[in-house]
């Protein structure tokens, strides 16, 4: 067992160092009603005035749970939903002002791994198939015979054995079906690539060869991640920074330790304390922040701060009008500047 | 080290406030392909009040062992074929299926993974609660809306007299699983049963549920099993851990044993493959390479050989025995697979 400090902090980068900019994002969805005439009755604020930038060589987490928009963020840079407003930069370039030409072959530089190692691979293609799809897409390979080995180049990459080409889905288990669609996503040699809850449908064991696989090809290859998961044990392993969202809001920003270490915000501190440690020596004397009630829904979010509802100190609330910003706390350190949220 | 032919004899001293004891249990699958060997002589014992937890990976017969103690295995294909389970004296195994109806959900509760699947979507909640006091309790009338009343405000549902009258999907997925929870307190049962209770709802949630639960049997003298992949859980809830791999209990100790001084290496690879909040330098995951057998034709010896590093396997012929390696914690009797 090896012992690295994590990537050294890398305080003070100049903007060169940014690989995706993500300004203002919002993504709304409308919500309808109706049988035969469907009418409009309101909206889901589903990713709501998101500002976040990743680094070049990074991997950017982002938690939150189930419905917080985590999965929209993740569509929404990468333009496979058309956002409702906002900026998204990559390597200088406005992804939102390209055409459909210009988005297709940008596609090269940014890919999204999925969460459902079952349901997101074609059951009736075969591994090497869906592996080479974008390598033929993108032209990348001139004949039969460099198809063939770019194909077995990518599997034994992803730890697979070349001869498994010709295998269908399901005769995988889903750790393998997972390694098959970061095959896929790693064809076309990306810089970016969206893990869109990679691991969180695996076994522990296999959880583990996955993240490892990750952090190795990131290695490799100089990869960015933007690293989606609810599980915050396996976010805070992988993540340099992570992101922490609620209802469509980013509420605090840290490098992964710091955000331990130091949370702030009030959904923060009660996220990670609902989060048990495998140590039942530390569980007994772990402070625990049990919130009430549940995630209010998207449909109404409520003005504001987003996280009043379930403050503990919402009595104290100053923000219920209007949404608070993010503010540095301490160098890289962003919170959502909602004084009753705020510890401290 | 003594060997112990069942969890019984070793703890024979204890046998007054044994509440379940579950002795050889083995049950089997008959589908085409061949039999399933789900869960493959498993004895282990849950005391008065005892949080007892399962954990193992999918598929190592978590739920098929669950399910036999309260035997609702579909049959066919499935069966109890060796085994016994005695709860409070009894051989449930030898019940037949009214007998087994008057203990199931009334001296033992079970609460399961989806709440939306447990519970039925076209009677109201209150309906649902107020069915099991009339069948366990004889309950009547408003004595019986009162209970019910008061089960979900047991469970923390604001206006629970309102909400009698709602419907499982007016519910948010943590409150019908608080709904389940009410349903399994309602005939105050001495063993409560939980598999995967919250594993489909968010972790802030899922903190509410446990502790929800753990509260509960604290304040009534419950015992619980809780099953779940989540090591995390286990550590936090569970007073006694029991690690399952391929139909076979592997492991068994305090919570304490099994998370500082695990001995099988399954045990162990399990505790290094999951990444620690708590950690401050990254660590590289541990993996346990290869994938667990085929429970139609798992290896006739230590199941866990053929994925085992040290690959000097003794028992490639019999199982392990069970052995008590130090008071109360037992490993599978693996020479290869135990550390020292
Ligand atoms: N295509 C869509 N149309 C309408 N609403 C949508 C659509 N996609 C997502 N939503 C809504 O937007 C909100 C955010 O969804 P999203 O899938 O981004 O959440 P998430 O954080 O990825 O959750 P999970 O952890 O469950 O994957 C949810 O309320 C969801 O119902
Ligand atoms: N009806 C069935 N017919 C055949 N095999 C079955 C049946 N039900 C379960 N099994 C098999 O029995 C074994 C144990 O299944 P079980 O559901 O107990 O696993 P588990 O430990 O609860 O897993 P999980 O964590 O995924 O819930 C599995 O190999 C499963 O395929
Ligand atoms: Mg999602
Ligand atoms: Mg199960």
């Amino acid at each position: 067992m090896t012992t690295k400090t994590k990537k050294t902090t890398k305080n003070k980068k100049e903007e060169t160092d940014i690989l995706v900019n993500v300004e203002n994002l919002k993504m709304y969805f409308p919500v309808t009603s109706g049988v035969i005439i469907q009418k409009e009755i309101g909206q889901v604020k589903a990713v709501d005035n998101l500002s976040f930038f990743v680094r070049k060589g990074e991997t950017l987490g982002l938690v939150g749970e189930s419905g917080c928009g985590k999965t929209t963020t993740g569509r929404a840079v990468l333009q496979l939903y058309e956002p409702t407003a906002g900026k998204v930069q990559f390597n200088g370039i406005e992804l939102t002002e390209l055409n459909a030409n210009e988005m297709r072959a940008m596609r090269k530089e940014v890919q999204i791994i999925f969460q459902d190692p079952y349901g997101s691979l074609n059951p009736r293609m075969s591994a090497g198939d869906i592996i080479g799809e974008p390598l033929k897409v993108h032209k990348l390979v001139d004949n039969k015979v460099q198809y063939r080995e770019k194909v077995a180049e990518l599997l034994s990459i992803v730890g697979l054995s070349p001869y498994m080409a010709d295998r269908y889905p399901h005769e995988f288990s889903g750790g393998q079906r997972q390694r098959i669609g970061i095959a896929r996503a790693l064809a076309v040699n990306p810089s970016f690539v969206v893990c869109d809850e990679p691991v969180s449908a695996l076994d522990v064991s296999i959880q583990a060869q996955v993240v490892n696989l990750l952090e190795d090809l990131q290695a490799k290859f100089g990869l960015t991640y933007l690293f989606i998961a609810h599980d915050l044990s396996v976010v805070k392993h992988i993540s340099d920074r992570i992101a922490v969202m609620y209802l469509g809001h980013i509420v605090e920003i840290a490098p992964a330790n710091e955000l331990y270490f130091n949370p702030i915000h009030g959904y923060t501190r009660a996220l990670l304390s609902a989060i048990p440690i495998p140590d039942p020596t530390i569980e007994k004397t772990r402070e625990r922040i049990i919130l009430e009630g549940d995630v209010p829904s998207p449909l109404n979010p409520p003005a504001g701060c987003v996280f009043q509802p379930r403050c503990t100190k919402k009595d104290k609330c100053k923000c219920s009008e209007t949404t608070p910003v993010l503010i540095e706390v301490s160098p890289e350190h962003w919170v959502a500047n909602c004084e009753c949220c705020m510890s401290k | 080290m003594t060997t112990k032919t069942s969890k019984s004899k070793s703890t024979t001293t204890k046998k007054d406030n044994v509440l379940l004891e579950v002795n050889n249990l083995t049950t089997h699958f008959f589908t085409q392909d061949g039999v399933v060997k789900a869960v493959d002589g498993i004895s282990y014992n849950v005391h008065e009040g005892e949080v007892v937890g399962i954990v193992g990976e999918s598929g190592c017969g978590k739920s098929v062992g669950a399910m036999s103690v309260m035997k609702i295995i579909p049959n066919p294909p499935g069966r109890i074929v060796d085994g016994s389970v005695t709860f409070e004296g009894e051989n449930l195994v030898d019940l037949d299926e009214s007998a087994m109806r008057k203990i199931r959900g009334n001296r033992i509760a079970m609460v399961f993974q989806e709440p939306m699947t447990s519970l039925n979507p076209v009677l109201t909640v209150g309906r649902q609660l107020t069915e099991t006091l009339e069948l366990h309790q004889g309950l009547r009338g408003d004595e019986l809306i009162d209970k019910a009343e008061e089960l979900l405000a047991r469970v923390g549902i604001p206006d629970p007299r309102g909400r009698l009258s709602d419907y499982p999907h007016q519910f948010s997925g943590g409150m019908r699983q608080r709904v389940m929870i009410a349903i399994a307190l309602s005939c105050d049962p001495k063993l409560i049963i939980a598999d995967e209770p919250t594993t489909a709802l968010d972790v802030t949630i899922q903190a509410q549920i446990l502790e929800l639960m753990q509260g509960l049997a604290k304040d009534y003298g419950t015992a619980l099993i809780i099953i779940t992949h989540n090591l995390g859980v286990v550590a936090r809830y569970a007073d006694r851990v029991i690690v399952m791999y391929a139909g076979k209990i592997i492991e068994e100790g305090s919570a304490e044993e099994i998370f500082h001084n695990p001995m099988h290496a399954y045990t162990r690879g399990l505790l290094a493959s999951v990444p620690r909040l708590d950690a401050t330098d990254h660590v590289r995951l541990q993996t346990i390479e290869g994938l667990p057998p085929d429970l139609i034709a798992p290896p006739p010896g230590c199941g866990f050989a053929p994925r085992c590093q040290k690959k000097v396997c003794k028992c490639p012929e019999t199982p392990p025995a069970i052995v008590e390696i130090k008071k109360g914690h037992y490993i599978a009797d693996c020479k290869c697979c135990m550390t020292k």
